[in-house]
């Protein structure tokens, strides 16, 4: 980037410290890395230590701090994707590309790598290509990738059906099946009193989607007391969970009830500024919610005495992740948002009281804003006949893996695995089901009557099947690799542990297990489980635990007899010197012992 | 407002604002702990002062003291759950004590002998770390980092130069240096700076004065870090 062009980009974000990822997000879209130069044309243009400039570009796996080429393939490498032959399509891109996995092409025209799960387990397998998602991916499909890269045809030249991400809606409930106009519920709630809004939220028993199921009513009226004139409303849409997807298909399609919600939200709460902060991996919905926003400025939805409202003033700002699942923690995401290492913070102080700024701020997931927008429709107790006692309302279940109908389905809840499991027409005989995502619950069999929602089974709505066919440990390897992929290195449990996990699951997997690596395993489980900082840490050791003590079988067919296994190959350790001398002979190598 | 907790039933007193580990060390009782300084604000990332506080675990660096409040700290249980966090952090790194110049000194090596850790226990993952010895007066051996961040909080708070701070993410986290060549020479650090003599490890070291107290008559060699208060040695 020239020097021109790094002032006007700095101008164009007032300079704005908080603003520094966004500006990383451009310089990496522009340039295709993020320079050192630039890290340090950056900190003197912000103000700020080069190496803190430094700290945040090398934490987001979307930034590049070294050169990647001009195009920048990454496969989504979630255990779905793999099951739908993501690795033997990346060894063929990368053959057809002759680049080595991982690394730059010498003359610097692509690298293949992979990231976490982008959101698109419904339409496996997926990559992104500078950014852009594309799914379905078959060997046709990943031949005509290689062949756009190969004639050097610009991101903006490719056919646009290579990008088309579908939206199965299986089935609708109150959310999916919704056909709001902008602003209706936001009329709705004006019409009321913040005190009334409040109270028909109250009434509604909402809990929020993201998966703690915390009360929605009472997180609002904290921040409402919190002291000060400033507040903030952020929607959670860092989705990162691997295999979950409804934030995209609400993002998509019902984009004007999450927007309204948190207009709801802002009026509620007395809140000046919003932010939707969209995970990176999700940048080709970016542009349709920029479209959205300024629609809704044009309709007196946004902006100064939001609907004539005299001192109703709110807007809002779209923020981009870089690829960081930790950010989906709300306090790492302000951290995020304030452009930082997206680091939990040390709580309390919570954010209703001390958010973005420190100021009092709610932070709520997309599925939430989407509910509360037809709480201030319909009323309180209307949403409350959804669902059960404690869990009102619907939830939006990604649905992916084995079964005929991956997709969205929307069900009251409290709805039964089973019911769910008979609708996507999942394949018989079911073996495992994991709930939530890899921080939540794995299935067993016996267990497909339980129920979904926050008494029983709390999920942030994936909901993977495995058939008969499946290795369990595989699965778990895999979510082994992702929590050691995105831990963000603050804690010594979590940090060393989830590394160290998935080390002992691999020897498992490779069939080089013992007892002790199960043991070893189990030990990390619980050192992460009571001493880790934040949830990564502490749910980082449940799949392996839940394998465990469910599917104990799997676990012993795996292990060799050995107790123990040499980590250490005194001959293999030769091989450097015997590189260096030139010598392969009978003498340079060691007797068997 | 004053107030007494109990760790491990007996009483310690508190003042407002304090934390369980602040307030245990100003009654000279102590809990293990690797990040936590008593000159800068706690953040809880080592995670070694771990408790028990009504069931929950939890930091006692960053746990506030409160009235009442039963803290369990010399346990069995937790004594287990931090030498695997001691031995965590022997792993991660490369940490050779003999030929360490901060042998006897060094808070980790303390701790882990308090901690009675006798064996690394976890596969090494032998980092490839190289030294940074651009500086004219301060060596860096960043095999020995525990990233406990407390340099880059001096840097930052006390000398006002923010030298130091940490880049990548997970297991790849590292400290790094505030200058584009990435090396310290480049950097506004004088080895008169906090930051140089915070370091709890062996990472930031003074040139020219190595081995200056001979092995076995060094801080810890004279009292280990969990004897009581009178006699324990400071660093």
């Amino acid at each position: 980037m020239s020097p021109a062009e790094l002032s006007q980009l700095l101008h164009r974000h007032h300079g704005d410290p908080n603003r520094l990822l966004q500006m990383l997000r451009e310089v990496q879209a522009a340039a295709g890395w993020v320079s050192p130069e630039v890290i340090t044309e950056l900190a003197k243009g912000l103000t700020l230590p080069r190496a803190r400039v430094e700290g945040v570009a090398t934490f987001y796996t979307l930034l590049a701090t070294r050169p990647r080429g001009e195009y920048q393939v990454l496969f989504a490498d979630n255990i779905i994707e793999r099951f739908h032959g993501s690795v033997a399509l990346r060894e063929r891109l990368c053959a057809a590309l002759g680049v080595a996995p991982g690394a730059l092409r010498p003359d610097g025209r692509v690298s293949v790598g992979t990231t976490s799960c982008i959101g698109l387990s419904d339409q496996p397998a997926s990559l992104l290509v500078n950014g852009l998602a594309i799914a379905r991916l078959t060997v046709e499909r990943v031949d005509a990738i290689a062949a756009l890269i190969g004639q050097r045809a610009p991101l903006d030249q490719w056919p646009a059906e290579l990008f088309h991400v579908d939206e199965p809606i299986r089935r609708a409930g109150l959310l999916l099946g919704a056909h709001l106009e902008p602003g209706a519920a936001v009329r709705a709630a004006l019409a009321r009193s913040s005190e009334a809004l409040l109270e028909e939220l109250k009434r509604s028993k909402l809990r929020g989607r993201g998966g703690a199921g915390f009360s929605t009513h009472d997180k609002w009226r904290a921040a409402r007391d919190a002291p000060g004139p400033t507040r903030f409303v952020v929607c959670n849409a860092d989705e990162g969970e691997p295999g979950t997807f409804k934030d995209r298909t609400l993002l998509r399609r019902q984009l004007d009830a999450v927007l309204d919600g948190m207009t709801v939200a802002a009026h509620a709460i007395g809140a000046q500024r919003g932010f939707i902060y969209l995970r990176g991996e999700y940048l080709f919905i970016a542009p349709a919610i920029e479209a959205a926003l300024a629609a809704r400025r044009a309709a007196h939805l946004l902006g100064r005495d939001v609907l004539g409202r005299t001192g109703f003033d709110f807007d809002l700002e779209l923020h981009l992740g870089a690829g960081a699942y930790v950010c989906g923690e709300e306090s790492a995401l302000l951290e995020s948002l304030e452009g930082r290492r997206g680091i939990p913070r040390r709580r309390p102080p919570y954010p209703v009281t001390h958010g973005y700024l420190q100021r009092p701020t709610v932070v709520n997931n997309v599925e939430t804003f989407a509910s509360v927008a037809h709480v201030a429709l319909a009323g309180g107790a209307r949403f409350a006949e959804l669902g059960t006692e404690r869990s009102t309302g619907t939830r939006v279940h990604s649905v992916s893996g084995d079964c005929a109908r991956p997709g969205l389905y929307e069900l009251p809840m409290g709805a039964s695995v089973r019911e769910l499991l008979d609708a996507c027409g999942a394949e018989a005989p079911i073996q495992a089901v994991q709930v939530g995502g890899p921080s939540r619950t794995l299935l067993s069999p016996r267990e497909l009557d339980r129920a979904l929602c926050f008494e029983d089974l709390p999920s942030a709505g994936a909901f993977m099947v495995f058939g008969p066919q499946r290795d369990l440990l595989e699965v778990v390897a895999s979510f082994a690799r992702f929590f050691a992929h995105e831990s963000c290195g603050f804690c010594t449990p979590c940090r060393v542990g989830t590394t160290q996990l998935q080390g002992a699951v691999d020897a498992l997997v490779g069939g080089r297990g013992t007892r002790r690596d199960v043991r070893h395993a189990l030990r990390l489980c619980a050192l992460m489980r009571d001493a880790s900082h934040c949830g990564l840490g502490t749910t980082a050791g449940r799949p392996f635990m839940q394998l465990y003590e469910k599917f104990k079988p799997t676990i012993e067919r795996s292990l060799s007899s050995l107790e123990f296994r040499p980590t250490f190959d005194l001959d293999e350790a030769l091989a450097p010197a015997r590189a260096l001398t030139g010598r392969d002979d009978e003498r340079a190598h060691l007797e068997d012992p | 407002m004053k107030g007494t907790f109990t760790l491990d039933g007996s009483e310690v007193p508190f003042h407002e604002g304090q934390t369980v580990l602040e307030a245990a060390r100003d009654a000279g009782r102590y809990i293990p702990h690797l990040c936590a300084h008593p000159e800068f604000e706690p953040h809880g990332s080592c995670r070694v002062c771990t408790v028990k506080a009504e069931g929950r675990m939890a930091a006692a660096c960053t746990l506030p003291a409160r009235e009442g409040l039963a803290v369990e700290s010399a346990t069995d249980e937790l004594r287990e759950l931090r030498r695997g966090l001691v031995q965590l952090l022997f792993v991660e790194g490369n940490h050779f004590c003999p030929s360490c110049e901060k042998s006897g000194d060094c808070q980790l090596q303390a701790v882990g002998y308090a901690l009675e850790v006798r064996s690394l226990h976890f596969p090494q993952l032998f980092p490839d770390r190289p030294l940074d010895a651009s500086h004219p007066d301060v060596l860096l051996d960043f095999n020995r980092c525990i990233l406990c961040e407390l340099c880059v909080r001096a840097s930052a708070e006390v000398d006002h130069k923010s030298v130091f701070a940490l880049g990548g993410r997970g297991i790849d986290k590292h400290l790094i240096v505030n200058a584009e060549s990435g090396r310290l020479a480049d950097t506004s650090l004088s080895v008169t700076d906090t930051a140089v003599g915070v370091c709890p490890v062996g990472v930031i070291l003074k040139k020219g004065r190595g081995f200056t107290v001979p092995l076995g008559q060094r801080t810890y060699d004279r009292a280990p870090i969990d004897a009581p208060p009178e006699k324990a040695g400071k660093p």
